[in-house]
C-alpha cells in the first residue's frame, strides 16, 4: 500500500466514525465537536484530491466558523446538564431502514460503477489554486458577485431573525 | 491515487449517515449538523469528480466554494431561526414545535 | 509536493502521540485519591458559581453571525487577490479591481446596516 492509499484510509476512516458519532452520541456539545473532527477529515480527502485551496477553506469555514456557530446555538438554547429527554425521534427504527436502503442504493449505482474518467491522475502534481481563483474572476464572475448579496441578505436576515426583541424598543 | 469509486464510496456513507440524523434528531441543532454533514458529502463528490476529470477542470471545486458560501449562510439563517424559536418556546425540540401543524 | 504532505502525516503522528502518552503515562503515574475540593472547576482560584455550562446570552449570537459572513468572505477576497496580478497582465487590472471593490462593497452595506440596527453595540 503506497503511502497515499495509507492516507486515503486513515482519513476517510476519521471522517466517517466522526460522523457516525455526530449522530448517534446523546451528549449534542460532543456532537459539535465531531462533527469539526469529520470537517478535518473531508479536508484531508480534499488534500489528496489535490484541492488545497478548499482544504484550507474546509478548516477556515467548516472548522473555525460553522461548528463555533453550531457550538454557540447549542450554549444559547440548552441547558445541557439538566436535558433528560432521549435526543432522537420515536422515527429511530423507521428511519435506520431507510437510511441503509439509500446507502445501498448509492452505492449500487454510483461507486460500483465505472466512469469516463482518468482513472489515475498524476496526484499533487500541480497546485490548483490560482487557475482556481482566475476561473472565479473570469468565466464565474456572476456567481462571484451574486454570492456577496447571498452574504448580505444572510446577514441582514439573521440580524433581524435573532435579535432580542426589547419591551419598549421602537426601532 | 485510489480509484475515484473510493471517494464516491465515502461519499455516499457520508451522505446517508447525514440523512440518518436529519430523521432521527430531535434537537434542531442537530438537524442543522446533519445537514452540513451532506454538503460536505456533496462537496467531495465534486472536488473528486474535478480532479479525475479527463483534463484538470476547475468547475467540481468552483462548485465547491459556492456549496460551502451557502452553506455557511444556510447555517447562520437556520441557527438564527433556532434561537428565536428557543425564546419563543424555550426549547428547540422539532417534534414538540407543532403549532401549526394540522 | 507529495514530500511536502510527509511533514504533515509526521507532524500529525507526533501530536496524536505525544497527547496519547502523556495521559496514559500520567495516568499510571500519579496517585488517585479525589476529593470535593480537587474535583471542583478552577476558576482563577475563586469558588465557581454554578454550573459551567450554562446558558448564554443570545447578545454573543449577532457577533459570532458577523465573525462566519465576513469569514466567508475571505474564501473569496483571497482568491481575488491571488488573481489580480495574472489579470493585471492580460490588461484587465481595471476590471478584477472594480470587481472586488463590488463584491466588498455590498457586504460592507451589511455591516453597516448591523451598526444602523444597534446589533453591534455591547449592552
Amino acid at each position: 500500500m503506497t503511502g497515499q492509499g495509507v492516507a486515503f484510509a486513515v482519513l476517510a476512516a476519521i471522517t466517517i466514525i466522526s460522523a457516525l458519532l455526530v449522530v448517534t452520541i446523546k451528549n449534542i456539545v460532543r456532537s459539535a465537536l465531531f462533527l469539526a473532527l469529520s470537517f478535518v477529515g473531508v479536508a484531508g480527502l480534499y488534500i489528496l484530491l489535490n484541492a488545497e485551496f478548499l482544504a484550507a477553506v474546509q478548516v477556515l469555514i467548516y472548522v473555525g466558523a460553522i461548528t463555533v456557530l453550531m457550538l454557540f446555538a447549542i450554549m444559547l438554547t440548552q441547558q445541557i446538564m439538566s436535558a433528560k429527554i432521549s435526543q432522537t425521534t420515536e422515527w429511530f427504527w423507521l428511519a435506520l431502514p431507510m437510511a441503509l436502503a439509500m446507502l445501498a442504493t448509492l452505492i449500487f449505482f454510483f461507486a460500483m460503477r465505472t466512469y469516463p474518467v482518468n482513472p489515475a491522475p498524476d496526484a499533487l502534481a500541480v497546485g490548483t489554486t490560482m487557475p482556481l481563483a482566475e476561473a472565479l474572476l473570469k468565466p464565474y464572475l456572476l456567481p462571484f458577485e451574486l454570492a456577496s448579496f447571498i452574504l448580505l441578505a444572510a446577514l441582514v436576515g439573521a440580524i433581524v431573525i435573532a435579535r432580542e426583541e426589547k419591551p419598549g424598543a421602537t426601532d | 491515487m485510489q480509484p475515484i469509486n473510493c471517494y464516491l464510496g465515502v461519499s455516499a456513507i457520508l451522505f446517508c449517515i447525514g440523512l440518518f440524523g436529519v430523521m432521527t434528531r430531535r434537537n434542531a441543532v442537530g438537524i442543522l449538523m446533519s445537514i452540513e454533514l451532506m454538503l460536505n458529502a456533496a462537496n467531495l463528490n465534486l472536488v473528486a469528480f474535478s480532479a479525475y476529470g479527463p483534463k484538470h477542470g476547475l468547475t467540481g471545486q468552483v462548485f465547491a466554494v459556492f456549496v460551502i458560501t451557502i452553506a455557511a449562510a444556510e447555517a447562520a439563517v437556520g441557527l438564527a431561526i433556532v434561537v428565536n424559536l428557543y425564546m419563543n418556546a424555550k426549547h428547540v425540540n422539532v417534534d414538540q414545535v407543532n403549532l401549526m401543524k394540522w | 509536493m507529495a514530500g511536502n504532505y510527509g511533514y504533515v502525516a509526521v507532524f500529525a503522528i507526533v501530536g496524536v502521540a505525544f497527547a496519547v502518552i502523556s495521559l496514559v503515562m500520567s495516568w499510571f503515574l500519579r496517585p488517585h485519591n479525589p476529593s470535593g475540593e480537587k474535583l471542583a472547576t478552577y476558576e482563577c482560584g475563586e469558588v465557581p458559581v454554578g454550573p459551567a455550562w450554562r446558558q448564554f446570552r443570545v447578545g454573543y449570537y449577532i457577533y459570532l453571525l458577523a465573525f462566519v459572513i465576513f469569514d466567508v468572505e475571505v474564501l473569496f477576497v483571497i482568491p481575488w487577490a491571488l488573481a489580480l496580478r495574472n489579470l493585471k497582465g492580460q490588461g484587465l487590472g481595471l476590471f478584477a479591481v472594480v470587481d472586488g471593490a463590488i463584491f466588498i462593497a455590498v457586504l460592507a452595506a451589511g455591516l453597516l446596516y448591523a451598526w444602523k440596527k444597534g446589533a453591534l453595540k455591547w449592552e
